[in-house]
This record gives C-alpha cells, sequence and structure tokens, in this order.
C-alpha cells in the first residue's frame, strides 16, 4: 500500500499584480457591476502576464457589498475571463480584509502544495450596490410565492403596507451599535487625542506620494485603465494642508471633544477592483516570472469593539505585535510599513496605541511601547485617502503595490527587505502580515 | 469603416446603375484566410530562358499551382507572371509583354500580374539599362490599366541575386497571394540571396518573438493580429491610458501586454527586459506607434512639431539604439517602421508628420546595413489612405475622393498594412534591406 507523500512547506510568491484605476463611487463605474469590474481586473492579469487559456490553480476573491445573484462572483468573472474556464474559484468576504484574506488563504495552500498558482482578488462598488425589500415585504412576497389558493394569496398580499415598499440600502453602519464607521472612528481618534493636523498631514503625504507614483510611471504594470478611467479617480495631486484644512468635519459632530474627521482625511467611498497573482517558484520559473515578494505569515486579530475599550478598527494593533513576535522580528526590521487608511485618524491611533507605554504593557503585555515607524517607510506610494478605498480591492491594492517596490527596492540596495501590511475592517477585524522581497 | 459607394456599385441597381453612368466600380478585394489555396485558377508564366523555368517549376512543384507556359485560348488566368531578367535590350520586352497582353481580358476577379526583372545599374550597358529599367514603367503603367480588384507588382533582382533567392521566392509568394489585396503598382527590390524559407507557409513566424507599437487600436492591432496569426508571440505595447484596449488585444492574441511611453528615455531597454524576461528572446520589431498633429506650418505650433516628432520618429531611433546595443537582437532580426505616403509624396498640413514619416525611410535605409552582420534587415511599409478611426474623422466629401485616388479606388483595410508588415518580419524577407514598401493601391501621388 502506498503512504500518502505530503510535500514539505515552500515558499508563496507574489509574482505580479493588476487592479483597475479605481473610481469615485456614481463616476465611471456607475454601470460597471462587480462582476464586470473584477472580469476587466482578471483580464489585465492575464493579457500582462500572457496567462491567456492558462488553468490557474484557483482564484480567490470577494466583494463586501454584494447581490444576492453574485453567490458565485469569483468562478463567474473567471469564466467570463480569458483564463481557461477549468480554473476553480471561490468567494471570500471578511469585510475589508477580503482582499488581503484571499492572498493570506492562496499562499497557505501554495506553501502546502496544494497549489503552484493561484490570484487573489478583491472587488466593490457601491454605486451598483444590492438594494434590498423591507424585511416585512419580502416575508410577505415569500408568503405569497408559497400560498396555494387566492385566499392564501388575497392573506398574503394585504400584509404589505404601503410603508414596506421603501427599499433598505445597504449601510455601512455596525449591526452591533447603528453607529457608522466614520462614528465609530471619530470615537477613537477622540479616544487617543488626534489631531486635525495630524490627519490632515497624513491625507497629504497619502496624495503627494501616490501622484508621485503615478508620474513615475510606477503604476504602469499594475493598474490597466478600464471605461475610460486611466488614473485614481479619487486623487487630488495639488491638494495642499490649506485647503484640507479648510473642510468641515464629518464625522464626532455629537461628541464633547472637538470633531477633526473631514471628507478630506477619511476615505470615499469608491469602486474598482484588484487581482494579486501567486504561485510557486517552480510555477514561476515555468511560466518565466520574476517572484517579486514572498508572503512570510499572517495574523488576523479582532476587537470587542461593543462592551470593550478598544475602537472599531483597532484590531490590527493587537494582531502586528502578536504576528511579529511569532516571527522574531521589530518594527524597526521592515523597510516598508502599510496601514491602509480607512480613515487618517486609523493610521494615527494605530501608531499611538505602538508608541504608548500605558498600551503595551497593560493591552499588549509588553514591558513597554511595541515601537515606532518611521514616516518615511508608511505607505510610501500612498494608500486609501489617496487612491480611493473598494472594500474588498483594498488588500491587493497594497500587495501587488508593495511587492513590486520591495522587488524594485533589493534589486536596487541588495539584501532581504521586508513589508508589513494591515488592514482593519469592519466587526472589529483587523488583517495583517509580512512579505519581503523574493 | 465601411465603404457604402463600394457596397453600392457592387450590388443590384445601384451596380447597373454606376456602370451606366461610368462610374468608378471598386472591386471588393479578397483578403487572405488562413488555408486558402495560394491561387484560385491557373497561373501563366511568360518569358525567356531558365529563371520563367525556375519560376514555373516553383509553382507547379512547390506550391501545387496549375501552371502553363503559353497562353491556352479561352483560358482565365489566376496570375501572370513575367520573368524579364534576361532581357538585355528593350526589343526583347515585346514578346513576353505582347503574350501577357493577351491575357489581361480574361484575367480572374484579383488576378496578379508579377513581374521579375533586374536592377537597371549604372554600369550596365546602355540598351540592357534600359530594357531594365522600361520593366519599371511598363509594371506601373499596367497595375493601372487591370479592373476587377487586380494588381500589378515587380520583384526586381540586384545583381547576384538568383531568381530562387528566399526573398525572392518570398516577394513572389506574397505578391500572388492575397495577403498583398491592397500593395499595386510596387516595385520591390531583393538585394542579396539573405532569408530562409519558412517550413510550413502558413505559419512564417513560428517560434519568433515580435514586439508590435501602438498596438491597442487601428493598424497596429491588425499587426498584432497577424503576426499572432502567422506563429509570432507578440508583445503588445501602447501608452498606460489605452491599456484596457491593449490587454483587449494581447488576449486575443495570446501575446503579453505591455503599457508603455515609447518616447520615454528607457523605453528600448524595457522592451527589451519585457521580451527576454517573459519570452526568452526578441527577434522583431514593429514601430507603428504614431501620431497626427496636423497644422499648415505657416500657423505651427512648438508642441505641435516636437511631440510628432518625438513619437514618430525619434522614439524609435532610440529604441533600436538599444536593441543595436543589446547583444540580443542578433538572430535574422526584423526592423519594420510605419511610415507613410505622406512621407514619400508630401501632403499639405502635415509638414511635421511627413519630416518624421520621410525621416523613417532614411532610418530603415541606414539601420539596415547595421544589422546585416546578423542576417537582419530594416525596412518601411508606407500605407495609403487605410480606413481607420483616424481616417474615419476625415470630412465626408473629402474622404470619398481619397478613397478613389488610386488604381483600386478604394480604402484599404489595417490587415493589408499588417500582411505587408508580416511579410518584411519573416525570414523570407531577409533581403530585403532597407526599403519601403508602399500599402496604398497605387496612389497617385508619389512613386
Amino acid at each position: 500500500m502506498a503512504t500518502p507523500k505530503t510535500p514539505a512547506p515552500r515558499r508563496a510568491l507574489v509574482l505580479g499584480g493588476n487592479r483597475i484605476p479605481f473610481a469615485r463611487a456614481g463616476g465611471r463605474y456607475a454601470h460597471a457591476s462587480n462582476q464586470d469590474m473584477l472580469t476587466a481586473a482578471l483580464d489585465g492579469l492575464v493579457a500582462r502576464y500572457g496567462l491567456q487559456g492558462e488553468r490557474i490553480g484557483e482564484v480567490a476573491a470577494g466583494a463586501v457589498l454584494k447581490h444576492s445573484r453574485d453567490f458565485n462572483l469569483t468562478r463567474e468573472a473567471v469564466l467570463g475571463s480569458a483564463l481557461s474556464a477549468q480554473t476553480p474559484a471561490y468567494d471570500v468576504q471578511q469585510a475589508c480584509a477580503t482582499g488581503l484574506e484571499t492572498v493570506v488563504s492562496l499562499s497557505n495552500k501554495i506553501r502546502l502544495g496544494q497549489l503552484e498558482s493561484a490570484i487573489s482578488g478583491g472587488v466593490d462598488t457601491t454605486s451598483d450596490a444590492p438594494i434590498a425589500v423591507s424585511d416585512r415585504l419580502r416575508r410577505a412576497l415569500l408568503d405569497l410565492s408559497r400560498a396555494k389558493n387566492m385566499q392564501q394569496k388575497l392573506a398574503a398580499a394585504a400584509k404589505i403596507r404601503p410603508k414596506d415598499l421603501a427599499p433598505s440600502t445597504p449601510r455601512t453602519s455596525e449591526p452591533r451599535t447603528g453607529l457608522s464607521m466614520g462614528e465609530h472612528q471619530a470615537l477613537t481618534t477622540a479616544q487617543w487625542g488626534i489631531t486635525r493636523e495630524a490627519q490632515d498631514e497624513v491625507a497629504y503625504a497619502s496624495h503627494h506620494r501616490l501622484a508621485a507614483a503615478w508620474e513615475a510611471g510606477f503604476f504602469d504594470d499594475l493598474v490597466t485603465p478600464y471605461r475610460g478611467q486611466t488614473i485614481d479617480g479619487n486623487l487630488r495631486a495639488d491638494t495642499s494642508l490649506e485647503k484640507l484644512a479648510t473642510l468641515r468635519p464629518t464625522f464626532g459632530l455629537g461628541l464633547d471633544t472637538p470633531a477633526t474627521m473631514t471628507a478630506g482625511n477619511s476615505t470615499p467611498l469608491t469602486d474598482g477592483a484588484s487581482t494579486v497573482l501567486l504561485g510557486s517558484d517552480e510555477w514561476a520559473a515555468e511560466h518565466d516570472l520574476t517572484p517579486l515578494a514572498v508572503v512570510v505569515d499572517a495574523e488576523a486579530g479582532a476587537v470587542d469593539f461593543v462592551h470593550g475599550e478598544d475602537g472599531l478598527l483597532m484590531a490590527p494593533a493587537f494582531a502586528v505585535p502578536r504576528l511579529l513576535a511569532r516571527n522574531g522580528l521589530t518594527l524597526d526590521d521592515f523597510a516598508y510599513v502599510e496601514i491602509h487608511e480607512a480613515f487618517a485618524s486609523t493610521v494615527l491611533t494605530t501608531l499611538a496605541a505602538w508608541e504608548s507605554d500605558e498600551f503595551g504593557r497593560a493591552r499588549l503585555g509588553l514591558p513597554g511601547a511595541f515601537g515606532t515607524v518611521d514616516r518615511e517607510r508608511l505607505n510610501v506610494h500612498g494608500s486609501s485617502l489617496a487612491a480611493g478605498h473598494p472594500f474588498a480591492a483594498t488588500g491587493g491594492r497594497i500587495v501587488a503595490t508593495i511587492s513590486k517596490e520591495l522587488h524594485l527596492r533589493k534589486q536596487r540596495d541588495g539584501g532581504t527587505p521586508r513589508a508589513l501590511v494591515s488592514v482593519c475592517a469592519a466587526g472589529g477585524l483587523g488583517l495583517t502580515a509580512i512579505l519581503e522581497a523574493a | 469603416m465601411t465603404d457604402t459607394y463600394l457596397n453600392l456599385v457592387n450590388s443590384g441597381v445601384t451596380a447597373k446603375l454606376a456602370k451606366q453612368l461610368g462610374l468608378p466600380r471598386p472591386a471588393p478585394l479578397r483578403r487572405y484566410r488562413p488555408g486558402q489555396p495560394l491561387l484560385d485558377g491557373p497561373a501563366l508564366v511568360l518569358g525567356p530562358g531558365k529563371d520563367a523555368d525556375a519560376v514555373a517549376s516553383l509553382l507547379s512543384s512547390g506550391w501545387d499551382v496549375d501552371v502553363h507556359r503559353h497562353a491556352a485560348p479561352d483560358a482565365r488566368y489566376a496570375a501572370v507572371v513575367l520573368v524579364l531578367t534576361e532581357v538585355t535590350h528593350p526589343t526583347d520586352l515585346s514578346a513576353p509583354v505582347l503574350a501577357a497582353a493577351a491575357t489581361l481580358r480574361g484575367l480572374a476577379r484579383g488576378g496578379r500580374v508579377v513581374t521579375v526583372s533586374r536592377t537597371a545599374a549604372d554600369d550596365d550597358a546602355p540598351a540592357l539599362a534600359a530594357a531594365r529599367q522600361g520593366v519599371d514603367g511598363l509594371l506601373r503603367s499596367l497595375a493601372k490599366e487591370l479592373r476587377g480588384g487586380a494588381t500589378g507588382n515587380g520583384i526586381v533582382l540586384d545583381a547576384g541575386v538568383d531568381v530562387d533567392a528566399p526573398s525572392v521566392v518570398g516577394a513572389l509568394r506574397f505578391f500572388l497571394s492575397t495577403r498583398s489585396a491592397f500593395v499595386d503598382g510596387q516595385l520591390l527590390t531583393v538585394s542579396s540571396g539573405a532569408g530562409a524559407l519558412p517550413d510550413d507557409w502558413e505559419h512564417p513566424l513560428a517560434g519568433r518573438v515580435a514586439v508590435v507599437t501602438g498596438a491597442a487600436r487601428g493598424i497596429g492591432e491588425a499587426i498584432a493580429s497577424t503576426l499572432a496569426r502567422d506563429g509570432a508571440t507578440v508583445v503588445c505595447v501602447d501608452v498606460p491610458s489605452a491599456g484596457e484596449q491593449l490587454a483587449t488585444v494581447a488576449n486575443r492574441v495570446r501575446g503579453t501586454a505591455l503599457q508603455l511611453d515609447v518616447t520615454t528615455d528607457d523605453a528600448g531597454a524595457r522592451i527589451l527586459e519585457h521580451a527576454l524576461a517573459r519570452h526568452g528572446r526578441i527577434d522583431v520589431v514593429v514601430h507603428n506607434a504614431g501620431i497626427t498633429r496636423d497644422k499648415l506650418l505657416a500657423n505651427m505650433t512648438p508642441e505641435k512639431w516636437d511631440s510628432v516628432l518625438a513619437v514618430n520618429i525619434a522614439a524609435q531611433l532610440r529604441i533600436n539604439e538599444a536593441l543595436l546595443e543589446s547583444g540580443d537582437f542578433v538572430h535574422q532580426p526584423r526592423i519594420v517602421s510605419l511610415a507613410s505616403t505622406s512621407g514619400i509624396a508630401g501632403n499639405r498640413g502635415q509638414t511635421n508628420y511627413a519630416a518624421s514619416k520621410g525621416g523613417v525611410i532614411g532610418m530603415v535605409r541606414a539601420t539596415a546595413p547595421l544589422l546585416a552582420a546578423f542576417g537582419g534587415t530594416a525596412n518601411a511599409v508606407a500605407p495609403g489612405f487605410i480606413e481607420t478611426e483616424m481616417t474615419a474623422r476625415i470630412p465626408a466629401l473629402t474622404r470619398q475622393v481619397a478613397r478613389r485616388l488610386n488604381s483600386l479606388q478604394q480604402g484599404g483595410q489595417p490587415v493589408d498594412v499588417a500582411e505587408t508588415v508580416a511579410f518584411l518580419a519573416s525570414p523570407a524577407a531577409g533581403g530585403v534591406v532597407g526599403r519601403v514598401l508602399r500599402v496604398c493601391g497605387q496612389n497617385m501621388v508619389g512613386q
């Protein structure tokens, strides 16, 4: 009898990426569905790397705002793409961490030898968001469909009231608190005493760094235009601290502390899609692809934002110390730190927590503060404040961008530069990962 | 772009009307499809001597064509090949030319007349030079007389080039086939016996890696598709803002997309890096990317002049330099560059464009010798009026007139340019160096 031969764990590589430019909600992608955008992002990836007709090991992607008809969104996008129709696919949903989670889970399969190649992805549209009917109307309609005779039908129909006809639109409010994400973050911002100026500086850096990267052609092999959108629609290359200072606060208006969060230092609603090509060393060599980065490790976290003292988007503040401890690393070991800018203050409250002795001792169980992040290493090519944030597509944007940067850095300076990626998500979730130049 | 006029004069009542009114009646041209026979009927090979015998035997035994050496009464020929390499005096033209003349009324629709002759050199005896140069005038006039989509083209052999040289054979096949549908009234010189015949005439570019700039749309898209059909792996290059269409083209031709502005300093290096890393080699570079910024010279702005020169010629020169310096562009490399009839005959309002396209012609002539050591060539293709998005923007009446100003009385299709590019890019065309081949339906302007 044969013994099962389980392959030893090996490296999982980031080989490239492709996204469509992100567009502001209601803009050029207003009539594009999640499936349209994900297919376009896949097709751009296929074109860049010559993967036409290729049977990829598995494609995983997802969307946060999803129509029920898109139950097999990723598989349908694969079928509509230039990939082989024999490419398996599955959907993932972990709020804004969806994109990064697809990278983590697929690389784990590659590490275990279950896959040779994979494509991770994410897509979101707030322009083409699903609109549901009210629960009362839905129940009445379902009863109606089950009714066997006219009497039952009339009885079911009679339950419908005019107010039930109002559509139920998706909201970004937390189901357990009823507070929007912005209001939640406003509480955290106040808790950590983050100033308006500090937030505007983060936004300013994001726009200018992203603009510089576009200008330098950095995105020439990371982005494929779509529907006439050739650059991220939210990018304001000419923004200034003065302009940002003129914006009126939009969140935290009801708090005792000054409201500091504006449309300028919060991410706008955005449409877009991203993909990341992953593979083993063998598969990369067979396909003449240059490895950019290795997916080293990942750690998810969650905070009890409903009852506890931690803010909704603070999970990464706990996940990263665990991740680094497991890998024997400190923040100083990273050439790059990517913290998703859900809000400028999300980045700042996370950094403040890490810099706090008290937080380090009391909450992380460390002798003191966890550490500091040099701003020159933080979100070096801008992040979500400038690029926009199509929820599930953000992880793929960050991973592809920073993997290319790691590769260029290694070519330039040698060594094995590392990047830390941190994404916060609704429900008090957070997902963090370590990448290093391949 | 649909040529409505062409459709009208070829169908029903309007066709009759056009005939009665004596209006120009352009014929629909047959284009190449893989698997198509080389010729749809018999071929007549005329001319004295063993060169004509060699051509006849190539056609009959090599390409399975029904070859006649003497015109059969009532025969409807798909092609007439006039082998005039051995004429020594203008009077020698009489017999073969008049024999051909008798067949022309019965020439099949889309028929082909091809002359094979020798270059008139300065040190030829006067009568010899006169006979050889006479073929030039003969062919150009004959092409203007042909109707029904038939074309006339010539192959001119430089001293020392045999009639069975790969490029003579390749050019003959190209001119006989539907691949040359919109090439008319042209004489192509073969300078050497370099080049190699393909194992498979349907896939002459098998195993070759070709880079096409401006591949997202129009003529570039057709070039990418045609090179891929002929067996090449194609790197499709266009500016990042055209990336969506570029990806569609790359996926259709099963190549790769490279978003790149060819005017950047490192464009050549990035093309090389992509082709070598992804496909292991680089054999063919087609400089197709081009722009127009039309303005009378009196009204010309520096921006309009400089941008046209930057994209249409300076970028090509810089990329070629990188290719030549790399040491990787050495396997019978091919550079095919897009010129234009504007660059040959001039065009009002296009001084900048014509300067760039004239520049292309000078560039390929001077670049070809630099590639000769590797069996390489550089040549240009000069399109005339081609039905593209660009020409669709010409005002309707001007466009109608422009279309009819050639022997085929119609505009060409992007694929016509692409077929010519594919021929010059093929291994068989190794003996064609530094030339310009026009794809213009024998436009009335210029040579």
